[in-house]
């Protein structure tokens, strides 16, 4: 390390020219891990805050359509209620609508349809829980796009007026949409398109979307043994968030982007150590004539990698952090998790080291004859 | 200041450690380079001893195969025929990173233009010594101390692009003896330099061997210079033959 470190202060234009490189990687990298992880909140926090398991759509639904095309009945739930490790098998539903709110502001909302008193009830952290049938409780969201507890709102077509009775403390969005709980009978009219006055059909008043599954404590479900006994196909929490809409071509384009960018950090690191290498090479050539070991001479240089690595990828996250700080104000769906840049940070070094090692290994076939006889 | 009584202390067990000085034999010596129809024999048969504190001149044409001679002398590579030891001990049985740690342990070199690495002070030269060398028992030069006894104390904190070329070797032949090596090999070292620091140069190296009592051999193409030399050995077409008398 004594001469590593040495060269790094000798060498400090050189190195902080590839650190640059490598910083603004690290910062882009900040910045699409929180978009990623916006995105993703933005796109499915109202299922991740569901204290839900699972959820059993109907036999072959299509994973990318689930939340839009399923329909479940009444045995299909009681199945489910029968089986051995659920807790709480409840109906649940779900359905995009435009709205306009009695301040004449058009929203959008993805209606849950929930059970009052079920487990998928909401918790309003103001106003009240679900009760009244034409009560709803909003995602913490809304109230950006101006909603607030007495507020009603008319639905697009049917003409179905809610009135916003309380607000949830989390943001619970769908699809980019603000979820609203909404109790499962009126969820049902919606659902079914009628308006206030219309007449449904019966059967439509015991339908839902799917089957939210609770298991007990410490219990895995046996999804597939469920699915035979209840006639339906489930997917657990996590699997059902491909079901949102757009979330499969938002996350993969996201993650290619980011493997890119290691890539391209990988090859600056080492097409920067492959010319310091080659540019010292007789250098390289004297130290292994005075009889300085290949390990020796590897670890040095690896160690300078190292040093670099991190001091570039620190400075990077943290201008990333800052300029996260600035943006996650605005529009842009913006939330940086701690674990996710970690790793992010973590992965920049690693692929960073593989690749200067790719160039430092050649470190020990120098050979040490080309010391002598002076520039040769 | 006799520096040599640091050097004959009882030997340990290490075998790193200052050992018993016998300085340089080869004997029979071939080495052959290049491959195939471009096989050229470097050095044929080549038979020379140093003794420690001896200061042993090699001179001869370009391509006689000079520098080859401290290749191997100098345990860089091993020969295709014959036996090099260095204090008794024979580097063609000994494995890559054996003769690396020899080399490092036992052998100084002295090269062209110094060779010293640009991103260290005169005195980080020495001290890399030190600290390639860690845990090995030698009989180290404190850096500040040699740095003075080569007359460069004044520039320890010069980096090399900052010094002259006569400087430059000075520093570089502080380098080499930094482990008290039990031979010094040094190649054309007054080849950029002029006459005067020329003399100053290879006096260094005759008073240093002395002191050090180390085998040094010098290939050098600088025939003012020989006058300091204990012996002279011409090559000629990878043969050595004695000129014992200094011109
Ligand atoms: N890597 C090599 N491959 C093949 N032949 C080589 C190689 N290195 C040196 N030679 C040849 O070996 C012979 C001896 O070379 P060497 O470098 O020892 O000569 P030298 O006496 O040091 O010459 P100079 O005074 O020019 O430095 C020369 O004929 C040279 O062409
Ligand atoms: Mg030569």
């Amino acid at each position: 390390m004594f001469l590593a470190l040495r060269e790094l202060r000798f060498a400090r234009a050189r190195f902080t020219l590839m650190g640059g490189v490598v910083a603004l990687i690290a910062v882009l990298m900040v910045l699409l891990s929180g978009l990623s992880s916006g995105l993703v909140n933005d796109g499915v926090s109202g299922l991740k805050n569901l204290p839900v398991t699972a959820f059993a759509f109907d036999e072959g639904t299509k994973t990318d359509a689930a939340f839009s095309r399923s329909v479940v009945d009444t045995a299909q739930m009681d199945a489910w209620k029968a089986r051995p490790g659920v807790a709480e098998a409840e109906p649940f539903g779900n359905v995009l609508v435009n709205a306009r709110s009695s301040r004449g502001v058009p929203i959008d909302l993805a209606l849950f349809g929930v059970t009052p008193g079920s487990f998928l009830a909401p918790v309003a952290a103001e106003g009240g829980g679900l009760a009244a049938p034409d009560g709803i409780v909003v995602s913490a969201s809304a109230t950006d796009a101006g909603l607030r507890v007495g507020d009603t709102v008319t639905l697009d077509r049917i003409g179905t007026r809610l009135t916003v009775v309380g607000v949830t403390a989390d943001q619970y969005t769908f699809g980019h949409v603000d979820v609203a709980f909404v109790p499962l009978d009126t969820w049902r009219r919606i659902h079914a398109g009628a308006g206030p006055d219309d007449q449904v059909r019966p059967e439509t008043l015991t339908e839902a979307t799917a089957v939210a599954l609770k298991a007990e404590d410490k219990t895995t479900l046996d999804l597939a043994a469920g699915d035979k006994a209840a006639g339906t196909s489930a997917l657990t929490l996590a699997a059902s968030f491909a079901a949102s809409p757009g979330y499969t071509a938002e996350t993969s384009t996201l993650n290619l982007i980011q493997v890119f960018l290691y890539a391209i950090s990988a090859l600056v690191v080492g097409a920067f150590f492959t010319v310091w290498t080659i540019q010292r090479k007789h250098e390289l050539a004297v130290l292994r004539a005075m009889g300085a070991s290949k390990p020796y001479m590897l670890r040095d240089g690896l160690f300078q990698a190292l040093v670099v690595l991190l001091g570039a990828t620190a400075a990077g996250v943290l201008i990333g952090v800052g300029l996260g700080a600035l943006i996650s104000g605005g529009a842009m769906p913006f939330l940086l998790e701690a674990s996710a840049v970690a790793v992010a940070s973590a992965l920049l070094v690693a692929l960073g080291l593989v690749g200067a090692a790719a160039a430092i290994v050649r470190v020990a076939a120098v050979d040490p004859l080309a010391a002598l006889g002076g520039h040769r | 200041m006799n520096h040599t009584g640091t050097t004959t202390s009882p030997s340990t067990t290490d075998p790193g450690g200052p050992g018993e000085r016998s300085g340089l034999a080869l004997s029979g010596v071939t080495l052959r380079l290049g491959d195939g129809d471009s096989l050229v024999t470097a050095l044929d048969a080549v038979d020379l001893a140093v003794r420690p504190g001896e200061f042993v001149a090699v001179v001869g044409p370009s391509g006689a195969g000079k520098s080859s001679l401290l290749a191997v002398a100098g345990a860089l590579t091993t020969p295709d025929e014959g036996t090099v030891t260095i204090d008794g001990r024979d580097i063609g049985a000994m494995s890559e990173a054996e003769r690396a740690a020899h080399r490092r342990h036992h052998i100084g070199f002295v090269f062209q233009t110094g060779n010293l690495l640009p991103a260290l002070t005169v005195l980080d030269q020495l001290r890399l010594v030190t600290h390639l060398t860690r845990g090995a028992d030698l009989a180290r030069r404190e850096p500040r101390e040699l740095l003075e006894e080569v007359g460069m104390a004044h520039k320890a904190d010069r980096r090399p692009h900052q010094l002259s070329g006569g400087e430059r070797q000075r520093v570089g032949i502080a380098r080499a003896l930094m482990t008290t090596p039990s031979l010094l090999l040094v190649d054309e070292p007054t080849a950029a330099l002029d006459r005067a620091r020329s003399h100053e140069v290879v006096s260094l190296l005759a008073r240093e061997t002395k002191r050090s009592a180390v085998a040094t051999v010098m290939v050098t193409h600088d025939h003012d210079v020989l006058a300091h030399c204990d012996r002279i050995v011409e090559m000629t077409d990878g043969r050595l033959s004695d000129q014992t008398a200094p011109a």
